[in-house]
């Protein structure tokens, strides 16, 4: 509230309307397919072809730093249109955005997971999720945060409680509600992800989560179980896509050992943990 | 020249934001100029030459560092056209939450950070309520749904803004902004311009340098509150 003797307000126009963004606030164009048209290299040499990503999959980014994949993230970010230095554009089904759509969703297309994120409020885990519901407009609120809240649990290692405060959590509990939050709330119909956490989350069912969300899901990562859980892999080399590679039935036989591996070393973890002997 | 105003609290990236954006606007060869208004010191003039931006700054000293903004605004307003800038834009430090250096028909920036609490967007007051853009900063530290519900507040605060986030240490959403900056209104002259919003009626001894604590060294427009609970209420 303002004091009574805050200052004047001093109107722009008897009647500003509320923007044109402010009205659709909540609801986004969920693309169901997204193209990266072929840019050049570092050189200016041209790229192979287009990317095409359509929800419901996955898509893992490999290369070492500087081959080109954050500007490749930031192409799809900024709605590239021929004005990056890759000359990239990016097109929604099929066709290029125009002004408008462009203007609202910037910023706004693309959701972000990436290692660096903290929660930083002070606020308990269940009314921050119900928060971020009733900012969604959802129907039921509750039931929404109550979903979220499962969901997270069911990632995380470690089950927490909705009184549980956000800055408590430990890194997998954190990763744990991010995933599932963004999974199930997020207005942005493509999620970034830049590598999962190794410690404290399922990463196969998080994968299965994001996927059920109809989401366009992009994963920059070194880990090898994140990688091959991708349908495919774009590999990256002097700043554009030099492959495309699907995964093979070799490489499915691959996955499933190193899962397996995983859910040892996590079992045996826990066992250490809790002080139990492995003999 | 084109005119943009930029307020928000301190420290919440208004320098980093600013320079990266003319870096764009310079590189679209639109040639910029910045007037940084400050109280006693700041490293701003030192950050924007380092980012090749021409800058001035100002220090309002002993005085009521909003006021000061707007007893300078035509002075500052000639430097940036004399320097030759098509864009000028004034980066005030946010101090009190209190005041808005936002001018009706300039562009109205405002920026807040991601770290600020949930609570931020409705204290910030009349720079945030009166900004045709607000940039929000620091979005790389905190979580997705912060950012969202970040962001959903300062939409209740502000209904008609255009929102956007950016980074300031990578510049990632400058180049929009630039070109929202770009389009600022084009101004000849800030005389007989208005203010979006009326700073605050000062005046009294503390203005005057008093330093003293005391009824009895208060003098001119002075205001008592009341507080709760009686022994000290009027
Ligand atoms: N992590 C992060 N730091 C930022 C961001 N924007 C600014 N900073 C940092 O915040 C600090 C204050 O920034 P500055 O631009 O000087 O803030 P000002 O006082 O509002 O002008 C600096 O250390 C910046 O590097 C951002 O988007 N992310
Ligand atoms: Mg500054």
């Amino acid at each position: 509230m303002l004091s009574e003797d805050a200052g004047l307000d001093v109107p722009e126009s008897p009647d500003s309307p509320d923007s044109p963004e402010s009205q659709s606030e909540n609801r986004i164009y969920a693309p169901a397919s997204m193209t990266l048209t072929a840019g050049r290299d570092k050189s200016s040499r041209p790229e192979a072809g287009d990317v095409v990503f359509r929800s419901g999959e996955i898509t893992a980014l490999l290369g070492p730093t500087g081959s080109g994949k954050s500007r490749f993230l930031s192409d799809i970010e900024s709605l590239a249109c021929g004005d990056t230095p890759t000359g990239r554009t990016l097109l929604l089904d099929g066709r290029a955005p125009d002004a408008d759509e462009r203007f609202e969703l910037q910023g706004r297309l693309v959701a972000q997971l990436t290692q660096n994120m903290n929660f930083v409020l002070d606020m308990n885990v269940r009314d921050f999720v119900l928060a971020h519901a009733m900012s969604r407009e959802v129907a039921d609120p509750e039931a929404a945060a109550r979903r979220v809240l499962d969901a997270a649990n069911a990632l995380a290692g470690e089950p927490f409680g909705p009184g549980a405060q956000l800055t408590q959590l430990s890194g997998g509990q954190s990763r744990a509600l991010m995933i599932a939050d963004t999974a199930l709330l997020s207005w942005s119909p493509v999620l970034l992800i830049d590598e999962i956490e190794n410690a404290g989350v399922d990463k196969r069912r998080a994968l299965d989560l994001l996927l059920a969300s109809d989401k366009i899901i992009v994963i920059a990562t070194h880990d090898p179980v994140l990688a091959l859980s991708a349908d495919r892999r774009l590999v990256f080399e002097h700043g554009a896509v030099r492959a495309v590679q699907a995964r093979t039935g070799a490489e499915e036989a691959i996955l499933t050992r190193l899962e397996h591996m995983e859910v040892e070393i996590s079992r045996v973890r826990a066992m250490l943990r809790a002080g139990e002997t492995l003999d | 020249m084109r005119l943009i105003t930029v307020a928000g609290p301190p420290s919440c990236g208004k320098t980093s934001v600013v320079a990266k954006a003319c870096g764009v606007l310079q590189g679209n060869g639109q040639a910029c100029a910045v007037v940084k208004f400050d109280c006693l010191q700041s490293r701003d003039g030192d950050l924007y030459r380092a980012a090749g931006v021409p800058v001035s700054v100002a220090f309002s000293g002993g005085l009521c560092p909003d006021h000061f903004f707007a007893t300078n605004l035509e002075e500052a307003f000639a430097w940036g056209v004399e320097s030759g800038a098509q864009v000028g834009l004034i980066e005030t430090a946010g101090l009190c939450n209190r005041c808005s250096p936002h001018i009706r028909g300039a562009l109205a920036v405002c920026v807040i950070d991601n770290l600020m609490g949930i609570d931020a967007p409705e204290k910030i007051g009349p720079m945030l309520r009166m900004a045709d853009i607000v940039i929000v900063t620091k979005g790389d530290l905190v979580s997705q749904a912060e950012r969202e519900v970040y962001r959903y507040r300062i939409r209740q605060m502000n209904k008609r803004a255009v929102i956007r986030h950016v980074n300031g240490l990578t510049g990632q959403g400058c180049a929009e902004l630039a070109a929202i900056m770009a389009k600022a209104p084009d101004i000849d002259s800030v005389t007989d311009m208005r203010l979006r919003f009326s700073m605050p009626a000062a005046v009294c001894s503390y203005c005057l340098s008093e330093t003293r604590i005391g009824g009895r060294y208060q003098k001119g427009n002075v205001k008592k509150a009341k507080f709760a609970g009686g022994v000290h209420a009027e």
